[in-house]
């Protein structure tokens, strides 16, 4: 039966032939970088990938999953709380993040109150049923923030803490065009981050590194076309930032979003997992909303983890394939000591991680099936 | 992480709405946009991000062919 969503999905066969025609037409060799876990998803899932790398285009997965960009340091922060016996609400995603030791899961099997939410109003709904104190560990790009600070600003329960784990794209996009490490013909940009931030934010960067930018829906056409767009830019000469997802994506984005957002929290400098510090890319919440963050409740508990270096597990190569710079097969632990079962780094954990995607959707999977 | 389903709005209760996404009805947060009945939505996390807009979804693929004829004398 035909359902109403259907005139959102966008998958039709012929125009995905006649799209992969015009770009094997083109006859280029480009390499082009996402920033999100669901576009490696569709890229990998509907067998894209493969399809694109024979007509001479190369995709790479930039730090797109704000579970696998959250740093050791932060993991090894809400486990902490957790061990102190405070209840913690996070993401399915999130618990099984190694920290440098241990993870949520296996701090739960230990016995800490560690609770999986779907959203932050599940979190609340735990607060408002205890006592006692409740964080909710908040990760998120764009796309998720603005419902974080509208719980906050409505008025959350005294007992209800986040420990923001928040990162902004396009401070992230402009420290990788200034690493310069990898050759980049173009930038697709993320979606669901766009509907939030809209289109400005990216101009800078067209501007400065005279890169082309085109925002893409996540259905295999809005991918297809994504790319056709960045390779005709190219072609044509030109550094723009183009729509291709227009019919979620607004030029301004969504104004009430920002205006939540940027009312609860403000810019502030932060390390991503496998990056530097980088300039204003993370979040922390504003002085009025401050009796909601947990850093500074639990400030005494957390104290002395601030002196502590975290380091990244031996041998795992999650920063480099975060910055591009390294396939999942490139890492020695890949499909050996490293499953989705048995994660030894957050790529892995993910179902928006790369080295999760690949090994999911890998035809002859090595050791354990995903 | 960033995965947003779409969505039609069936009743709206304050910022809470019902959504139907296809046959499955699940409730959403509708205070970061200003949807009504029988208007589509994509939702994210529990929240509807923002408002779908069906005749550009209609007229995308038209545009498309637009942009391929052009893209011919590339």
């Amino acid at each position: 039966m035909k359902s109403e969503m259907d005139n959102f999905k966008f998958r039709n066969k012929k125009t995905a032939e006649r799209i992969v025609k015009k770009i094997n037409e083109a006859d280029v060799e480009m390499s082009f970088m996402h920033v999100c876990g669901t576009h490696q998803d569709t890229l990998v899932r509907f067998g894209l990938e493969q399809m694109l790398n024979e007509a001479g285009i190369t995709i790479r997965q930039g730090p797109g999953c704000p579970v696998c960009v959250t740093t050791p340091r932060e993991i090894e922060e809400v486990l902490v709380l957790a061990r102190e016996g405070i209840t913690i609400t996070a993401y399915g995603d999130m618990i099984n993040v190694p920290g440098e030791k241990s993870s949520l899961s296996k701090a739960r099997r230990e016995g800490a109150k560690v609770k999986v939410v779907y959203s932050v109003d599940d979190a609340v709904k735990i607060a408002k049923k205890i006592a006692e104190p409740v964080v909710f560990m908040s990760v998120g790009f764009e796309t998720t923030t603005p419902s974080i600070a509208s719980m906050i600003k409505k008025g959350a329960p005294q007992n209800f803490f986040i420990l923001p784990c928040h990162r902004l794209v396009p401070p992230a996009l402009k420290a990788i065009m200034e690493m310069g490490e990898i050759k980049l013909d173009g930038l697709i940009e993320p979606g669901h981050v766009s509907t939030i931030i809209g289109m400005e934010p990216y101009i800078p960067l067209s501007k400065k590194y005279g890169i082309p930018q085109v925002i893409a829906g996540f259905e295999p056409l809005d991918l297809l076309m994504g790319i056709y767009m960045l390779i005709r830019q190219v072609k044509e000469g030109r550094a723009d930032v183009e729509n291709e997802y227009t019919r979620v994506v607004r030029r301004e984005g969504n104004p009430k979003a920002l205006q939540v957002m940027y009312e609860v929290f403000e810019p502030v400098d932060i390390q991503w997992r496998g990056f530097p510090t980088i300039p204003g890319s993370g979040l922390k919440i504003r002085e009025k909303y401050i009796d909601h963050d947990a850093r500074e409740e639990f400030k005494d508990i957390l104290e002395p983890l601030k002196e502590k270096d975290f380091g990244e597990r031996k041998g795992c190569l999650c920063g480099e394939v975060l910055r591009a710079l390294k396939e999942p097969e490139d890492c020695p632990l890949f499909g050996k000591r490293c499953t989705p079962k048995n994660p030894m780094g957050p790529c892995m954990v993910s179902r928006e991680g790369g080295c999760n995607i690949r090994y999911r959707f890998s035809p002859h999977p090595v050791g354990e099936s995903a | 992480m960033c995965l947003a389903v779409p969505g039609k709005v069936m009743e709206v209760d304050g910022d809470e709405a019902l959504i139907d996404f296809g046959g499955v009805t699940r409730k959403a947060n509708i205070s970061l946009v200003e949807a009504s009945e029988g208007e589509y939505v994509i939702v994210h996390a529990g929240y509807a991000i923002q408002k779908l807009d069906e005749k550009e979804a209609k007229e995308s693929l038209d545009a498309w062919e637009e942009i391929m004829e052009l893209g011919s004398q590339m």
